[in-house]
């Protein structure tokens, strides 16, 4: 064996004559170890999800434009709202973010790549296989369940629902061996000089959530495992005649979904602490209690799962205790809002689209956090658990939280990833058409709630009919934007200007002071120094 | 069209605007029929206040800083990044809003849940999809029914105009008296659903397998209507519950009428059906039970319900299907409908579908075979 | 192509293809046993072919990486990664068992004594909540598993197995290669033992207790949690068998040896479950 490591930090057994071993074309994607490609790929992945997911979410507006069963069968409507809220939340928010990590996090803590590159790529490569899975499902008669997937309803239901679950699994596996590789890559790899208080929040905020995945998704894998062997093994977990309970499903269940939504949206929270100060020309305030507060929202989800279930008719004690643990989020989540408002106190600001995306996102978060707030308290929560008033509630946090600050990222890194700007003017226009069309959608299905609307129904009493119209008139523009984003992208790699290394004055991280534009394809062979 | 929604938009602004909340464009819960409704209302507009003060005074600061510290009108960053007095008291501050929220909300919750000396308590059974009542104690105990959406099918799928109560309408509505304390025992058979009148202030989710109790005191009479509001399948959307308030006689009055009309409905188990008429039966039955998943064709829905014209089991021996029917096959929507349906009930709907579609068996199933069947 | 020595000493593999092998080989597997458990022929087949890639897939990617390594391409910093990431591996196969032990604990605090309240007596009039209990319905009597017999055996194997293999630790780490290929073999025989013997409890629960999977709760947490463990035990065993293969090989040096330590730590982990095992599933 001769194998060195050489200048560009690889190995050489023999295959000597090729241009450093990498395969071309197709093969090039798919046995890629460079964390950019990775991070390319989960992009791509991710944003085709969405699409799919979308017109999954566009199927439900259409039929519920009006009251009656105009488009689709109840039977499918149950399956596309199930199919959207799985897609989205495991195909297209968390692998988006996950594409940022690997783009961002070697760069800005002056790594060479990820860790573990081969696993790496496998964490990828595993999520087409999911996507398969769930496609296959769909097409075996699919499975109405909710993205929730309580039993014992899932018990009841088809073939589909056994590929549902093994998508569920495979999913978490990627979820599980990225995040092995993200948490090691920060704690491991980090440039001389970089402590971990130094470290861009960015890459504070996907140590925390990488901690958080590894805690939950082999939850989530046990509660669908329990799920497979009560439907086909004669397991009796959810079923009373054996002893078992349907509820102990939703504990496990919310155990893992509850840190999920925070996975979700700690990211994100990482993201827009990058952009932030960067349009704002000024440091992130308070530094040090961002690192904290975030640390705490994530312990804190581990103990609140059951505010989810406050109508099960769990004892009173334990309502009063989930109510109070859930309400004290809110500390350490308006510590983080008001961090952001103080960056932006007195600083020079200006309003590319990122920091527009930004800016939307604190807006509409901290509205969907309030909501979150009123959902807290139990009694106010009686009424409006499952109806209309949380799917606004979660999609003001996931859509305009989550999805706009990775609209918010895309824009800020766009020009690091392909060297070229893109069409600020459409941009912008992206912007407002989105937070606009947001809006219509959803800040309808409020009243909607609040007036008694359930939700994961095909039809409903015409007294509903009004917001609903709202609402699906702005779900529809709120698409069409998104194909102007697609836009906007292809045309910036396409035909983009040229951009400059720093095309942002307020950036300050490592991937704008020390490496060119566009990022070459190895960097930080040599690491930085870090004062 | 656009000016369609030129007009929607100017209506829904007008809403809000005028602050009054016509049934179209109710932008709060209603008050309510019983005291906790009117408090869940109070707390939620106190939590409101609250919550609209915090965000004009944090977005009031936001946009001033987005007005005023442009880089456009040539705003020179300072470069502060931290202040510990400043940190402190926002993360206390709130924490103290936070408990000032938690105490109303506490004594809220504590008297929602307190369902000690109801007057009368009634059994709520979720079926795939329709909702069964047993009143177990109390005035009227005895009495049992199931209710099913009375909403005509054409109305859904078809042209007809849909009505006022669409989708929110029963055959049968649940009658109870104005100002009892009433406990609601919720259960179900098969999959969860929830229990949810909003005017009533209650939703409790009813799992299989387990009883749990939630309680409501309406005070005043009337018709109070919800659904379930847990997704059980295909036609969650479709199972509401029409609650019928009405005053102390009137209950009475209703309890007597309806213990009587149960009693001239009991079958004799032992009577001996001839196949026409029971055929009439047995279709009413399958109408109004059977046909949700089988469908009216007999065709049931490809690869989530199977086609009972032409299965081996309807058109093999009696004993077969009566076992299906009665006891359900596990793991499946198909319930065990020996809980819900009476041996007559039972063995119409067999004898039906017998003798439907194509299939032509010729035989009469009678009540006393699906007797000797149950255990 | 110059050999320039290292600059960063962080070793960076090749675009490798063992990845889409992997994920290929579980579509065939997932999808397979989602046909076979609804009744399709081919269902078995698919997932034996995509068990039989998958084996090969992790031969040839193992392989690889042991020859990485012998081939001195792992640095500290490399192994301080493995070193991180084998321990945040073993945090999430504890998160897995917590899921089932929560199940259990659930079911035995909670959920089977709330389905013999006086509320619950309108479904279940009969039921009196005890443990062990095969639920209010299912009323097949059965005999629950007894703690001092087989399973008590069985934890004294698994605790001596873990001194075994501390003590072929300690061999390699003084280079006695003698005593580390023996007392290796030796906790690879205790494994295989305790396997042999969960094995043997299983078929005298199936035949004599009439304590079955479909046993309620009780037999749905006995065999749920016993039964991931045996199949950790059986993966622990078949790493301890590769080390041990390795070990016989020549490889591992006394001071470079990550791919013991992380078997070490995992058949210390599983070990640690069994006792927990041992305590709330046989015992109380
Ligand atoms: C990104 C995802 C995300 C985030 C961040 C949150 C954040 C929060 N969520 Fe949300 N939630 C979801 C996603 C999310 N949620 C989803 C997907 C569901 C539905 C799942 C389903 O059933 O399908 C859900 C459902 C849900 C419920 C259950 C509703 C029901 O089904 O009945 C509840 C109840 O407590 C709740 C509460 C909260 C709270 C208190 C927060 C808090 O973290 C919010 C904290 C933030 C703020 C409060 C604003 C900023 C703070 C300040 C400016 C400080 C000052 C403020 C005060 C002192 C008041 N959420
Ligand atoms: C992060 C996650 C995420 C995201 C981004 C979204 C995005 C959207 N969601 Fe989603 N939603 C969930 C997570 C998410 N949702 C979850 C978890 C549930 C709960 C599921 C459950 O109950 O089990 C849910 C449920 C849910 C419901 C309730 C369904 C029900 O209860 O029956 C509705 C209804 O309006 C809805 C609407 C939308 C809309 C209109 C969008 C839009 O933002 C989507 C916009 C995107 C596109 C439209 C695609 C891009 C455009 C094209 C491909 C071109 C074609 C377009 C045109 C021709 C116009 N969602
Ligand atoms: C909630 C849905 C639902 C309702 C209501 C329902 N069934 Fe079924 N039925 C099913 C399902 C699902 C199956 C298939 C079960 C299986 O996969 O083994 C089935 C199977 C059957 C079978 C066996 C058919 C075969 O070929 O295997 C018969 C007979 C039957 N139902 C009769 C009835 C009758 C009579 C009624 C009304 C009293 C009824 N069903 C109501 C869902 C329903
Ligand atoms: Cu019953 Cu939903
Ligand atoms: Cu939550």
């Amino acid at each position: 064996m001769s194998a060195v490591i050489d200048s560009h930090g690889h190995a050489h057994d023999d295959h000597g004559g090729e241009d450093h071993g990498h395969p071309s074309g197709l093969m090039r994607w798919v046995s890629t170890t460079n964390h950019k490609d990775i991070g390319t790929l989960y992009l791509w992945f991710s944003f085709i999800m969405f699409l799919t997911g979308g017109v999954m979410a566009l199927t439900i507006r259409a039929e519920l434009w009006q009251p009656g069963i105009q488009i689709v069968q109840p039977e499918f409507f149950n399956q596309m709202t199930t199919y959207h809220g799985i897609i989205m939340v495991f195909g297209a928010i968390m692998p988006a973010f996950v594409g940022f990590a690997n783009w961002q996090i070697p760069l800005m803590i002056g790594a060479p790549d990820m860790a573990f590159p081969r696993m790496n790529n496998w964490s990828f490569w595993l999520l087409p296989v999911a996507a398969i899975l769930l496609v296959s499902s769909l097409a075996m008669g699919g499975a109405g369940v909710g993205w929730t997937m309580y039993a014992p309803l899932t018990t009841q239901a088809g073939p589909g629902m056994d590929l549902l679950i093994f998508a569920v699994h495979i999913l978490g596996m990627s979820s599980i061996m990225g995040s092995i590789n993200i948490v090691t890559t920060i704690l491991n790899m980090r440039a001389p000089g970089m402590t971990l208080m130094k470290m861009p929040m960015f890459v504070w905020t996907w140590l925390i959530t990488a901690y958080l995945l590894i805690a939950v998704m082999p939850v989530l894998a046990g509660a669908v495992t329990m799920t497979l062997t009560d439907r086909h093994f004669g397991t009796s977990f959810f079923n009373a005649a054996g002893g078992g309970d349907p509820v102990l499903y939703q504990h496990i269940f919310w155990f893992f979904g509850h840190p999920e939504v925070y996975i979700i949206a700690i990211p994100a929270f990482g993201v827009v602490s990058q952009v932030i100060p960067a349009f704002s020309r000024k440091p992130l305030f308070g530094y040090a209690s961002m690192v904290y507060a975030t640390s705490s929202i994530a312990i804190l989800s581990f103990i609140v799962w059951a505010h989810h279930m406050y109508t099960t008719g769990m004892p009173v004690a334990g309502q009063l205790y989930f109510m109070y643990a859930t309400m004290l989020i809110a500390v350490p989540t308006g510590v983080k809002v008001f961090n952001w408002v103080a960056t932006m106190w007195k600083g020079s600001l200006s309003f590319e689209t990122p920091m527009l995306f930004a800016l939307g996102f604190l807006f509409l978060f901290t509205l969907g956090g309030f909501t979150g707030l009123v959902l807290s308290m139990t009694p106010v929560d009686v009424p409006l658990h499952d109806t209309y008033y949380v799917v606004a509630h979660f999609h003001y946090v996931m859509v305009a939280g989550a999805l706009f600050s990775a609209m918010s990222g895309i824009y800020f890194w766009l020009p690091k990833w392909t060297g070229k700007m893109y069409d600020e003017t459409l941009g912008k226009w992206h912007f407002w058409l989105s937070l606009i069309f947001f809006n219509v959608t959803f800040f309808v299905q409020h009243f909607l709630g609040l007036a008694g609307m359930p939700r994961r129904i095909p039809d409903y009493n015409p007294q509903f009919t009004e917001f609903n119209e709202i609402s699906s008139i702005g779900a529809f523009g709120f698409g069409l934007s998104q194909l102007l984003f697609l836009y906007i992208v292809l045309k910036c790699i396409r035909s983009g200007e040229k951009a400059p290394q720093k095309p942002w004055d307020g950036a300050d991280t490592l991937e704008w002071t020390h490496l060119p534009t566009p990022v070459p394809y190895h960097t930080f062979e040599n690491p930085p120094t870090v004062k | 069209m656009t000016s369609k929604i030129g007009l929607k938009v100017a209506s829904v602004v007008t809403a809000l605007y005028s602050g009054v909340a016509t049934a179209a464009y109710q932008l709060n819960f209603s008050r309510g029929a019983t005291r906790l409704t009117e408090d869940i209302y109070d707390l939620h507009n106190l939590m409101m206040w609250i919550i609209t003060v915090i965000f004009c005074a944090v977005f009031g600061v936001m946009f001033y800083s987005v007005y005023a510290h442009r880089k456009s009108v040539g705003h020179k960053a300072a470069q502060f990044h931290e202040n510990t007095a400043v940190e402190l008291a926002w993360t206390i501050v709130p924490f103290f809003i936070l408990i000032a929220m938690a105490i109303p909300a506490t004594k809220t919750l504590l008297e929602v849940r307190d369902a000690s000396n109801p007057d009368v308590t009634v059994k709520v059974t979720g079926y795939q999809w329709k909702w069964g009542y047993d009143y177990i104690k109390g005035e009227g105990e005895g009495v049992a029914f199931l209710a099913n959406l009375s909403t005509p099918h054409d109305q859904i799928y078809g042209s007809e105009t849909k009505g006022e109560h669409y989708l929110l309408e029963t055959d049968r509505h649940l009658v109870l008296p104005v100002g009892k304390k009433i406990r609601i025992l919720a259960t179900a058979a098969d999959v969860i659903h929830a229990w949810f009148v909003p005017d009533l202030g209650v939703k409790q989710d009813a799992i299989p397998g387990f009883v749990r109790d939630t309680w409501f005191r309406a005070e005043r009479e009337g018709i109070f209507r919800g659904q379930c509001a847990e997704l059980c399948g295909k036609d969650h959307g479709f199972m509401p519950i029409v609650v019928e308030v009405v005053s102390a006689e009137k209950y009475t009055a209703w309890v007597a009428e309806t213990k009587k009309a149960m009693a001239a409905a009991a079958d004799d188990p032992d009577k001996k059906w001839v196949l026409a008429d029971f055929k009439v039966r047995g279709e009413k039955v399958y109408g109004s039970i059977c046909v949700t998943c089988h469908q009216a064709n007999g065709q049931g829905i490809k690869g989530a319900f199977p086609a009972l014209d032409g299965s081996k089991v309807v058109k093999g021996p009696k004993s077969g299907q009566i076992d299906v029917v009665l006891n359900g096959r596990p793991n499946t929507a198909m319930a065990a409908f020996g809980k819900q349906l009476s041996d007559t009930d039972i063995a119409a709907a067999i004898t039906f579908t017998r003798n439907s579609w194509s299939n032509s068996t010729g035989e009469v199933v009678q009540p006393s075979e699906v007797k000797a069947a149950r255990k | 192509m110059s050999h320039a020595a290292p600059t960063h000493n962080y070793y960076l593999p090749q675009p490798a293809a063992y990845p889409i092998v992997g994920s290929t080989a579980l579509l065939l597997m997932t999808v397979g046993a989602a046909m076979w458990f609804n009744g399709y022929a081919f269902g078995p087949w698919s997932v034996l072919a995509g068990a039989a890639i998958m084996v090969y897939m992790m031969a040839l990617w193992f392989g690889k990486v042991i020859s990485e390594s012998e081939g001195g391409l792992y640095t500290d910093r490399v192994d301080l990664s493995y070193r991180w990431s084998m321990s945040w591996f073993i945090f999430s196969e504890v998160m897995f068992f917590a899921g089932f032990f929560g199940a259990l604990f659930y079911a035995r605090t909670l959920s089977v004594p709330d389905l013999s309240s006086i509320d619950n007596k309108l479904l279940w009039p009969d039921f009196a909540a005890s443990w062990p209990t095969s639920g209010p319905y299912f009323t097949d009597p059965f005999t629950p598993m007894a703690a001092w017999g087989v399973p008590a055996l069985n934890t004294c194997l698994l605790l001596t197995s873990g001194v075994t293999l501390t003590i072929a630790h300690w061999a390699l780490k003084e280079n006695k290669r003698g005593l580390l290929n023996f007392w290796l073999f030796a906790t690879i025989c205790l494994g295989v033992l305790f396997l042999g013997f969960q094995a043997f409890e299983y078929s005298h629960a199936y035949s004599e207790l009439n304590l079955k999977l479909t046993t309620g709760i009780y037999g749905t947490t006995f065999y749920m949690l016993t039964g991931f463990h045996g199949f950790h035990v059986t993966v622990g065993t078949i790493m301890l068998i590769c080390i041990w293969v390795r070990c016989l090989k020549g490889h591992f040096k006394p001071d470079h040896h990550f791919a013991f330590e992380g078997v070490a730590w995992y058949w210390h982990f599983v070990d640690v479950v069994w006792l927990m095992l041992f305590v709330v599933v046989y015992w109380l």
